[in-house]
């Protein structure tokens, strides 16, 4: 029972470890400190995995339903995630910021109740580990997509008003940042969409029917809205760069409401207490 | 032995007196040569470059090395030294070492961190090296201090950002665009500025360049060397959506790009970006397009405030770099303080008297029966044996052999006997009193 407690622990200090090694290359630009960073998560990511399935082997289910274990899947996909766009773009930056967030996640699981208790049987589906992977692949995808936008924003403030701060040598080149969020939309769209509709299969199969507008459902929906006319913007009116940017961290923002707000804030079906009180 | 460094630079001298100091790349031998047979000089470097005129010179007399330099220097141009000698700064020993470090790495220079220093002094030496003006210790010195350069150049970021219009413009293209692989390059105009940040595209991977200007035969030449395409004047806005990055230099009175003009092209290339760079004086572009989405306009002012930034950059670069050049000045110091001939002499007797002890334990141990008279025999045979050895060379590390100075045999007898440097901080004195 504690094993995974304790991976969960060496997990948070290798993220700790790589978050320190990121920021010192972004502050202090060494190349050094990058390919130390990459491997040190890497290695994180690596036990991050083994901590999911320990949890897994000790609850007897995909350990996906409550705020720890919900907060540290997140974590898991952001830094995975990071790592496929690490091999490809080389971003120092985006690497501090995707390394801060998880880190930040991984805390914040941390500090919430770790017990393992027994499975709503609401809950004992093998829709749970579809659902929740799709919805978490989505999430991971946008938060880095976000970072992306924020970096290109500010470089192209820098940029249009001739006025650069020394972060400017360090952030990679508008048509990557901007290549890379189209990326990240093409892939979590999908990801999201899918996440949804298994979401509504699933509900049709428990409750018996596929939409409640629960308000985890709505904000879900409103999320997807913002993705799809930024998708179609990209694809059929020729958005792209400042607007795109602009949207992908509306968006994102909306998301990350619909993720953590709508649990904390409003009442309903995905409220991890109430689920519990059912 | 003492490197000596007598010059002038831009820092201390103005070009009328730079320019009456200078010595052609083509008659080198006649000054390297008259330098070289001054009385206290062993060997003789002229550097001359449209920023700095600099002799380098080893002599045993420092001081007034330095005086003969001065006025072969002033008299080999017909000059009176006192007319020159305000403008000329000279150097000895680690500070004449310090200095060679620093041009060489462009720490000196008017543009910090600019390339062609290096090359210019590689040159010069060379020079050197043909007329034979050059031995043993400007030879390593020289390498030293080209290695020391390009050991600044890789380890820190001296040379790092653009500090001229055209790399500037180059450097602002990868920002926007990541590679230039493939980017189309308009010319709007043939001046002589637009021409140099077209050909540093191309060199930097842009495909193809358009030239277009006023008068069609201008713009077919320009285009023809650089296997680009000319277009008329009047037809250039129609392909100006194709193109990626446009460069304008026209002599226009008016605006030539205006935003209405730029917003419709824009709207074309279904907002791809645009870098437009504006080198014309008045502006050919109307500075409000730089407010349209995905447009990137820099005009002269603009560059100039990039290369002004990078500037400060590379002088944070460049103590860095004279932190690396201190430790390079103490190791290169202590070859050359091991090069003096006294202590070689005494390093080289203790060598073979270190030897003599070992080898004469070992056979007094293998034959145990030896007394006190036949001891003393050998031990006198075996002195006179290295005293025999050593007398020649010792004779022509003092006094010279063949027309060379001794001071050029105290290195290959350094190799040959595996003599370990002297550091600068050893006590010579004790090695003086024990040898002699």
């Amino acid at each position: 029972m504690i094993m995974n407690v304790l991976f969960f622990k060496i997990t948070l200090l290798i993220y700790f470890v790589s978050t320190v090694l990121y920021l010192l290359t972004v502050i202090r630009q060494r190349e050094t400190a990058e390919r130390l960073g990459f491997w040190v998560l890497t290695g994180g990511f690596v036990v991050h995995c083994i901590t999911l399935v320990v949890r897994y082997v000790e609850s007897g289910y995909a350990p996906l339903t409550n705020l720890h274990e919900s907060l540290s899947f997140f974590a898991w996909a952001l830094v995975g995630i990071f790592l496929l766009v690490e091999l490809r773009y080389r971003m120092a930056v985006l690497g501090a910021f995707a390394c801060s967030l998880a880190l930040a996640a991984m805390i914040i699981s941390g500090i919430s109740p770790k017990e393992v208790n027994e499975l709503n049987p609401m809950l004992d589906s093998w829709w749970l580990p579809v659902h929740v992977t799709l919805a978490f692949l989505g999430n991971a995808i946008f938060a880095v997509s976000f970072g992306a936008a924020v970096m290109y924003l500010l470089q192209e403030r820098m940029l249009k008003s001739k006025k650069f701060t020394a972060f400017y040598h360090r952030l990679p080149s508008l048509e990557a940042l901007d290549d890379l969020n189209y990326k990240c939309l093409s892939f979590g769209f999908p990801a999201m969409t899918m996440g949804i509709i298994s979401g509504a299969v699933w509900a049709e199969a428990a409750w018996g029917t596929y939409w409640s507008w629960d308000p985890k459902q709505t904000w879900a929906l409103i999320t997807w809205f913002l993705y799809a006319a930024l998708l179609h913007g990209r694809l059929n009116v020729g958005w792209r760069g400042r607007r795109a940017a602009i949207l992908a961290i509306i968006a994102f923002l909306c998301l990350f409401f619909t993720y953590l707000g709508v649990n904390l804030l409003l009442p309903g079906l995905h409220n991890f207490n109430a689920l519990e009180g059912m | 032995m003492n490197i000596l460094v007598v010059g002038l630079s831009h820092k201390t001298a103005p070009v009328s007196i730079r320019e009456r100091v200078a010595f052609p790349p083509t008659a080198m031998e006649k000054p390297l040569h008259e330098m070289r047979a001054l009385p206290s000089i062993n060997e003789a470097v002229i550097v001359s470059t449209c920023n700095r005129v600099e002799l380098y010179a080893t002599s045993n007399q420092p001081d007034v090395g330095i005086h003969q330099l001065k006025s072969f220097f002033a008299s080999y141009h017909g000059m009176d030294l006192e007319e020159l000698e305000s403008h000329l700064y000279d150097y000895q020993g680690a500070d004449a070492i310090r200095h060679v470090f620093r041009v060489a790495a462009s720490l000196d220079s008017m543009v910090i961190g600019e390339p062609q220093i290096l090359g210019q002094i590689k040159t010069s030496y060379g020079y050197a090296v043909d007329f034979k003006t050059v031995g043993l210790i400007l030879n390593r010195f020289l390498h030293k201090a080209f290695s020391v350069a390009k050991r600044v150049r890789t380890e820190t970021n001296i040379a790092g950002n653009a500090v001229s219009v055209s790399f500037a413009a180059v450097e602002l293209a990868r920002k926007i665009f990541g590679t230039l692989d493939g980017k189309k390059i308009l010319l709007i105009g043939a001046g002589e500025m637009c021409e140099l940040a077209a050909r540093h595209f191309l060199n930097n991977g842009a495909s193809s360049i358009t030239v277009t200007n006023r008068t069609f035969d201008r713009a077919q030449k320009l285009a023809d060397e650089f296997q680009g395409r000319a277009l008329p004047f009047e037809e250039f806005t129609e392909s100006l959506h194709q193109a990626d990055i446009v460069l304008t230099s026209t002599g226009a009175p008016n605006f030539i790009l205006t935003e209405p003009k730029v917003q419709e092209v824009i709207r074309k290339r279904k907002n791809k970006p645009m870098l437009f760079i504006d080198i014309a004086v008045p502006r050919d572009i109307d500075p409000k397009v730089n407010k349209i989405d995905n447009v990137y306009l820099y005009d002269v002012d603009d560059l100039q405030g990039v290369i002004q930034a990078n500037l400060k950059g590379r002088q944070k670069e460049a103590k860095k770099a004279e932190q690396l050049i201190e430790q390079e000045i103490g190791k290169f110091h202590d070859w050359l303080s091991s090069l003096d001939v006294k202590p070689t002499i005494v390093q080289l007797r203790r060598r073979l008297q270190e030897i003599q002890q070992v080898e004469l334990a070992k056979t007094f141990g293998n034959l145990q029966n030896l007394g006190a008279k036949e001891k003393k025999a050998i031990e006198a045979m075996t002195n006179a044996i290295i005293n025999k050895v050593l007398h020649r060379p010792t004779c022509i590390l003092k006094g010279g052999h063949g027309g060379e100075p001794g001071d050029n045999f105290v290195d290959p007898v350094r190799v040959l006997f595996d003599l370990p440097a002297i550091s600068a901080d050893d006590d010579m004195r004790s090695l003086e009193t024990t040898g002699d």
